[in-house]
């Protein structure tokens, strides 16, 4: 990532990279006194400014990928367009409500992390803005669970489990899925951290955990079933393009 | 692309329709609303006097335009989806008949 980078784009990092430091101070400084209906708002802010930074890395990464690995952008594409797909298939789960599959675990395994915040922020802007499905002021939150950390959880699982000589679909499967599990995980710690209650931060977050995280099990395992059938599909007919991007090793006589 | 993997493929999409079907034939008594209305009703239990301090920008009249705009949302995502595999998928087959 420090090759190739623009004077403005490292300038832009690292100012972006301040903005969760200056958000910390914020909440340090109120936080002995949180008046009502505060708290939310200046989540909403901590948790936009958190994103920040990876928002902008992310669009580097892309700008680097269109730049120069040209082939690649049909796949980034596919990428952004799978979480449009899977984050709009509301699914029935065991516990009796339904949840949605996040689908930002899979472009985060072929592309690393960084562009997929910027493709979930997408996603997640359209469904703020045009469904009312979640919303602005929890777009920084949302963000962070879905687009940020999910997708590097993903990253690494997959990493890991390469490392240990897994098949490469079974990889993908548990990567992607783990990280669609973290996604919501994520969610319950936020809600929990905005709503402690009366009885504090953990006894809410179980609750929370209990509603999002426990649907999302079976739904989980969808995702990541389903980026192990898109994985198995791109082998055999995006060769080209995988090794491109680093995904399967580059062959020294075949292009 | 090989006759096991075409098989492995549907397998794992058959077992994805299982999962989903699963909960769907076990529990009757509910509608499977979505998860985030549960979590407002546990946020209203926690804290009752928190009041939410921002509204959706757009109001929808009710379900089948949510449930339409969803369906937009699916199809521009399956659209490109379907578009880069066709593009792969033609792509190979008439490079494999040059080549031969």
């Amino acid at each position: 990532m420090k090759r190739n980078q623009t004077k403005a784009e490292r300038w832009l990092l690292r100012a972006s990279c301040a903005a969760p430091l200056l958000a910390m101070l914020c909440t340090d400084a109120s936080a002995m006194h949180i008046m009502e209906g505060f708290l939310p708002q200046t989540h909403a802010i901590v948790w936009g400014a958190v994103c920040a930074p990876f928002i902008v890395w992310g669009l580097v990464c892309i700008k680097k990928i269109v730049a120069e690995h040209r082939k690649a952008v049909l796949l980034l594409a596919m990428m952004g367009a799978y979480a449009f797909v899977l984050s709009a298939l509301k699914m029935p789960s065991v516990t009796g409500s339904s949840s949605h599959p996040t689908g930002t675990g899979l472009g985060a395994v072929l592309f690393g992390p960084g562009p997929m915040a910027v493709l979930g922020l997408i996603v997640l802007l359209f469904q703020a803005i045009l469904l009312a499905h979640g919303g602005l002021t929890t777009l920084g939150a949302n963000t962070f669970s879905m687009a940020v950390a999910g997708p590097f959880v993903s990253f690494g699982v997959y990493r890991l489990l390469q490392k240990l000589k897994v098949n490469r679909a079974v990889s993908v499967g548990a990567a992607c899925a783990l990280g669609d599990l973290f996604t919501y995980c994520v969610t319950s710690v936020q809600l929990a951290l905005a709503h402690p209650g009366e009885s504090g931060v953990m006894a809410s977050m179980a609750k929370f955990m209990g509603i999002f995280a426990l649907t999302q099990i079976p739904l989980a395992i969808v995702e990541g079933i389903l980026s192990a059938v898109v994985v198995i599909m791109l082998e055999s007919f995006a060769k080209p393009e995988l090794r491109e991007i680093g995904f399967l090793q580059k062959e020294a006589a075949k292009a | 692309m090989k006759k096991t993997t075409w098989i492995t493929i549907l397998i794992l999409v058959l077992l994805c329709a299982v999962i989903l079907i699963f909960p769907l034939m076990t529990i009757r008594d509910s509608e499977f609303g979505g998860a985030d209305g549960a979590a407002e009703e546990a946020i209203a239990q926690i804290d009752p006097e928190y009041e939410p301090w921002a509204e959706s920008l757009i109001e929808l009249p009710g379900g089948e335009t949510e449930s339409l705009l969803f369906c937009l949302q699916t199809a521009l995502g399956a659209l490109v989806i379907g578009f880069g595999f066709g593009y792969l998928v033609a792509r190979k087959k008439y490079r494999a008949e040059e080549a031969a």
